[in-house]
């Protein structure tokens, strides 16, 4: 087996069974993670949720692929028909490429570079593209209205959320996101660097466009935004998308802040479950306050919005920086560096 | 397409850039019904609004001119469709001073009853809406649960859920059911607690103030000139409430308060309301609490129906019920504008009647129109987002400003 294994051929189907290791539970996720977003805010809404297909309306999820599935895409006249179908594409591929570098437990992750934290940030700064093209290549005033939004607000927030990561490398002195997992042994990262959690999960709300930032979309003011003119299936590549950028993000904050696949507490009980049960734990966590924040907060305006990024999160993460060198530079705890 | 136009011979330094225009409506999730908007825009600031209308006119007032009196009575229900009752509150007072009857006390406290929890039915449909509008979509919800059960108690008086007819010409069209006052007083217990729940979730919202506080401001001197009224003037500054300035039926006997804003902007609008729902239950636990018993309309069977058993045995009462339901009855000759305190403003309907069994004129004047047509004043200067919270803090329903 190992030798097949270090056969070209062998190897290649290896990476070909991980990767669709990590995807079809990542798409089962998303399609789980629209079920369960529906009935936390029923819940919150006093109402049931969807409850009629299969037990619980456990099968909607797929009711809705299907339905997706059958619609006809429809295609705006004065779009331009290339760009416009590149868009969503590119949105799914890039929520989905991310996972590569996802550390699910000890050692169980497809590509370990050390440049983990860089790849992750450099992919969901490349998800903005998704949807000014589709805001542009919709020829839509909602549409383009929306695609201006968002190109404002990625810009407000991934300065911030770079430098949340700057003062989590500080104190990891690695790029690779095993390391970083890792380094949180004795303390996970919240406590410490409390702000900069809060900071990084407004921010990482804000990289999805999800309440109270959801601007590019903003229902009730551009309709749809970007994503207005689509239907059917280059819809349904926006929507799991999202979800998909929702789950990341989620794995981020938990890889960064919560000690990844790590145990609480690193005594008996809690030690017999598996590291990848608790990475999952944490991620479910942090999406349960992304739909529970929907559905508290109204939505910020544009200008309030980058008002937050630049004027508030900007200086604050700055000044965390400023402070987290300084104190592990005088109190001599700066990490080694292997 | 292109988010500046610039046209032949535009080009270079020093070209004028023109707005960009965008079609606000009809078919939007904001535009509350039918509200088209052409925006003209720079970017995302509105440089002008101009509302249309038209979109959802039925000819309401012309309809009315061909129908017996008690027949009209229904339209009042589908004008603003979301307070009902207040409307044809309006339609009955202006018949009764034509004919010159009063109804009987405890028609009176039914009204009042029930102009009260149409008040509450309109401020929460609006105050959820306009959540929504600005994007938080729980209070909706939330709101609509309460609205269900308040929607049971119109059905359970008159039949209906939202087009009551109930409110008539001489009194209301029947008595309530055995048990309705002890339902509707179990339920004003129940009320406050959610009102607190829906404060909890809006007034001290930092993103909700955010997003209303100091937009659409409107001074009053200016919403008088506009001719405003009701919640939105009240929001301005002016104490001004027909059911104080003008009782009418048992309002003058009512013990509440009349709340006032300051500030005159989105917020402001947002809170008086709220504080008007609690003012509402104070009135509605007042008519339950001295409600007599009686009569529920005049007994003069030429004007209001007899008793289905009464018909059953006299002549008479079967030929006043067949004259009223195919003649109607005949109104005096005169003219009459009367107003309530609808739950949107100033509700009027001016009644010219000419003797006979159909009114002459019947004008409406509705609220929310006035209030609409600030919407240009009201929008210059804000941006699309704050367009939305404007349009629902005036609630704007389309039935009523079309006709």
């Amino acid at each position: 087996m190992d030798g097949f294994l270090a056969t070209p051929v062998g190897h290649f189907l290896f990476v070909v069974a991980a990767i669709l290791a990590i995807m079809i539970p990542v798409l089962v996720g998303v399609a789980y993670l629209t079920y369960a977003e529906r009935k936390v805010l029923a819940a919150i809404q006093l109402r049931k949720g969807p409850n009629v297909v299969g037990p619980f309306g456990l099968l909607q999820p797929f009711a809705d692929a299907l339905k997706l599935l059958m619609k006809e895409t429809v295609i705006p006249s004065g779009a331009n028909r290339v760009l416009f179908l590149f868009a969503p594409m590119l949105t799914f591929a890039l929520a989905l490429i991310a996972w590569a570098v996802i550390p699910f437990g000890p050692g169980l992750v497809l590509a370990d570079i050390n440049v983990g934290i860089l790849y992750l940030f450099a992919i969901s700064s490349l998800g903005v593209y998704g949807i000014i093209i589709a805001g542009w290549a919709s020829n839509s005033k909602y549409a383009f209205l929306g695609a201006l939004r968002s190109a404002a607000q990625m810009v407000s927030y991934e300065v911030s959320i770079g430098f949340v990561i700057i003062t989590v490398l500080l104190c990891v002195g690695s790029l690779n996101l095993s390391r970083v997992v890792e380094a949180q042994k004795d303390l996970w990262f919240v406590v410490p660097l409390f702000p900069m959690f809060i900071v990084f999960f407004i921010s990482a709300l804000a990289e999805t466009n999800r309440a109270p930032f959801d601007l590019p979309e903003g229902e009730s003011e551009i309709v749809a935004g970007f994503f207005v003119e689509y239907s059917s299936m280059a819809f349904a590549m926006f929507f799991l998308g999202e979800y998909a950028n929702m789950i990341l993000m989620s794995a981020m904050t938990s890889i960064l802040f919560l000690g990844g696949w790590l145990p609480p507490l690193d005594i008996a009980p809690f030690t017999w479950i598996p590291g990848p049960v608790w990475f999952a734990l944490k991620i479910a966590l942090c999406l349960f306050v992304f739909l529970w924040v929907r559905a508290t907060f109204p939505r910020y305006r544009y200008d309030q919005l980058m008002r937050l990024g630049w004027k508030v999160f900007l200086p604050l993460s700055l000044l965390w920086v400023v402070l987290t060198a300084g104190a592990l530079k005088l109190l001599g705890w700066l990490p080694t560096g292997a | 397409m292109a988010e500046v136009v610039i046209g032949a011979g535009e080009t270079g330094p020093g070209a004028a850039i023109r707005t960009h225009t965008m079609n606000f409506g009809p078919q939007h999730p904001a535009a509350h019904g039918v509200l088209r908007m052409v925006l003209e825009m720079d970017g995302e600031v509105v440089e002008r609004a101009d509302p249309h209308i038209g979109l959802l006119h039925r000819g309401t007032e012309k309809l009315i001119e061909y129908k017996t009196y008690m027949q009209a009575v229904p339209y009042f229900d589908r004008l603003d469709y979301v307070s009902p009752m207040c409307q044809e509150h309006a339609f009955a007072l202006a018949v009764e001073k034509l004919l010159g009857i009063t109804p009987p006390p405890r028609a009176q406290y039914i009204r009042v009853l029930f102009a009260e929890i149409t008040r509450i039915l309109n401020h929460l449909l609006n105050i959820t809406t306009y959540g929504l509008d600005v994007g938080a979509i729980t209070p909706a919800l939330w709101g609509f649960e309460e609205r269900e059960k308040l929607m049971e108690f119109h059905e359970a008086a008159s039949g209906a859920r939202l087009h009551a007819n109930y409110f008539r010409p001489g009194g209301v069209a029947k008595d309530l059911p055995a048990g309705l006052t002890d339902r509707i007083a179990a339920w004003c217990d129940t009320f406050p607690k959610f009102l607190d729940d829906l404060e909890g979730l809006l007034t001290e919202n930092r993103i909700w103030k955010q997003r209303t506080v100091d937009i659409g401001v409107m001074p009053l001197e200016e919403a008088l000139a506009w001719g405003w009224s009701g919640p939105c003037l009240r929001a301005s500054g002016a104490a001004w409430d027909l059911r104080k300035a003008q009782p009418y039926d048992v309002y003058a006997e009512m013990d509440f308060d009349i709340p006032v804003g300051r500030n005159g902007d989105c917020y402001d609008r947002y809170l008086v309301r709220m504080a008007e729902m609690r003012e509402s239950l104070k009135i509605i636990r007042q008519c339950l609490a001295r409600m007599p018993d009686g009569p529920v309309k005049v007994q003069d069977h030429k004007i209001t129906p007899p008793s289905r058993a009464e018909m059953k045995t006299s002549m008479e009462a079967l030929i006043h019920h067949f004259k009223l339901y195919t003649e109607g009855y005949h109104v005096p000759a005169g003219e009459t504008y009367t107003v309530v305190e609808a739950p949107k403003g100033e509700f009027g309907v001016y009644l010219i009647a000419d003797g006979t069994n159909r009114p002459y004129r019947c004008k409406i004047r509705a609220p929310g129109f006035a209030h609409l047509q600030a919407m240009d004043r009201l929008a210059k200067g804000h941006m699309l987002a704050d367009t939305v919270a404007i349009i629902g803090s005036l609630d704007i329903v389309f039935g009523e400003i079309d006709r």
